[in-house]
């Protein structure tokens, strides 16, 4: 192994011929994903994290991957557009067969697994939490991969601090036969716990879902949040010394 | 503390100060107007990770159709972004980049390449220490469909009030203005007479 040269102001060693990430740095927070009736809803927050300041405000962390698949990503965003990269080329060479086949979330699901298990190994992750969902003749399709390539399915899935808020609430209260109403609805109140709770999360969403007709991006909008608790009333009531 | 970096590719230099704050020692600013692009930029350059002696408008990244010019000032001509691509390798991996430009297709547009290396485009964008203090301003005077005139002030005032409040930024403003017109040859001599001027500012 060649000798390494660590530079603590930049977030890379330099060895020769190749670097490796140690730091993320403009990151996104929690993307949720369900089933529903239909088909597969996932949702995220527009904002893009540079530490403790909210930096970017329209960065669009869901995307569509072929005809059958979302992908939505938590992290370092400057590794999900390079997943993005490798995906539109995944993509490019399947159409390119023109057989009429064409990938299913199935199998992009376990592209990424491999991509993001694969550079775990060479210490050099791609810093993101990935939900891939999608509809393929007829089946509904929810995963999710992880920067260790972790990786499985579930009816419902988080990242981040979606983990610790909104999946116990998805726990409750999903189920299989929801609407595209209800499951919004459910979408929404995880989505405000997270705004309220999560310092990353700004309140600006976008919702997407995938059905067998395809996929549809929802233009983003902000939810509406309630502070009129009566503790809040008097904050100082009670408390000696503070004005 | 770790040997200084000797990465025979990047020729300039580049001893990091492990102990120096992470600054990056300037403000930048684009803004995107209706016909192009103003990209702006304090002249203040501070010793740690920005070398002292390179002029700042290296922090002017032009960009020309296909073709993207960096003003550099150790040739004090305007080169060709693949001469300067370590370069600009070396600015990716220590402080953040506004690309900005003008193309037949998309008008003006102005990228935000921070840290990391994520590409985002936006309407206008900010980076270096100075930044911190324009984000507010920019949240609530900036809007869409500004004049040319009226983006160039809107900089020059951005890039002024932070200057006032970031020590690692100050000395004069400079703007460029990038649009179809300037990409027909009154382009060069702009810049390379704002590089000329800026070996007067030691």
């Amino acid at each position: 192994m060649e000798s390494a040269a660590v530079s603590s102001h930049d977030s890379t060693i330099q060895e020769i011929g190749f670097e490796r990430t140690l730091y993320p740095y403009v990151m996104g927070t929690s993307v949720l994903g369900m089933k529903y009736k239909d088909g597969v809803l996932l949702a995220a927050d527009l904002g893009g994290s540079y530490g403790s300041t909210l930096r970017y405000k329209s960065v669009e962390r869901i995307k569509p991957i072929g005809k059958h698949s979302l992908l939505g990503a938590s992290g370092e965003i400057s590794d999900f557009q390079e997943i993005l990269r490798y995906l539109d080329e995944l993509i490019l060479y399947d159409n390119m067969w023109d057989d009429g086949n064409s990938l299913g979330p199935k199998e992009v699901h376990n592209y990424l697994n491999r991509l993001m298990y694969n550079r775990r190994n060479k210490f050099n992750p791609l810093w993101n939490s990935l939900v891939l969902g999608g509809v393929k003749n007829g089946q509904k399709y929810l995963g999710m991969v992880g920067m260790i390539g972790t990786h499985f399915e579930d009816n419902h899935v988080a990242t981040g601090f979606g983990n610790h808020l909104a999946r116990p609430i998805l726990r409750d209260e999903w189920n299989e036969d929801m609407s595209f109403e209800e499951a919004v609805k459910l979408l929404e109140k995880c989505l405000r716990v997270l705004l309220y709770r999560d310092r990353s999360s700004i309140n600006k969403f976008q919702i997407a879902k995938i059905t067998e007709e395809g996929v549809t991006i929802f233009p983003p909008y902000s939810l509406k949040t309630f502070w009129g608790f009566s503790a809040f009333k008097n904050p100082t009531k009670g408390a000696e010394g503070s004005w | 503390m770790a040997p200084p970096l000797s990465h025979p590719q990047v020729p300039l230099a580049m001893d990091p100060d492990l102990n120096a704050p992470h600054s990056m020692g300037t403000t930048i600013t684009g803004v995107t107007y209706d016909g192009g692009v103003v990209l702006g930029a304090d002249s203040r350059t501070t010793t740690g990770i920005y070398a002292a002696n390179l002029d700042v408008s290296f922090s002017l990244i032009l960009h020309i159709r296909v073709g993207v010019y960096v003003a550099n000032r150790a040739s004090d001509k305007i080169t060709p972004l693949t001469d300067n691509i370590l370069f600009v390798r070396t600015l990716l991996e220590t402080g953040g980049l506004i690309v900005g430009g003008w193309d037949k297709y998309e008008g003006g547009q102005i990228y935000s390449v921070p840290l990391g290396g994520t590409i985002l485009r936006q309407p206008f964008a900010i980076g270096g220490s100075g930044s911190t203090y324009l984000y507010a301003f920019f949240d609530q005077a900036w809007k869409e469909g500004m004049s040319k005139d009226e983006a160039e002030k809107f900089m020059v005032k951005a890039v002024s009030l932070a200057m006032a409040r970031d020590g690692a930024s100050g000395g004069v403003v400079r703007t460029v203005i990038i649009n179809a017109e300037l990409l027909l040859g009154r382009f060069s001599s702009t810049v390379a007479r704002r590089a000329r001027a800026s070996q007067l500012i030691a």
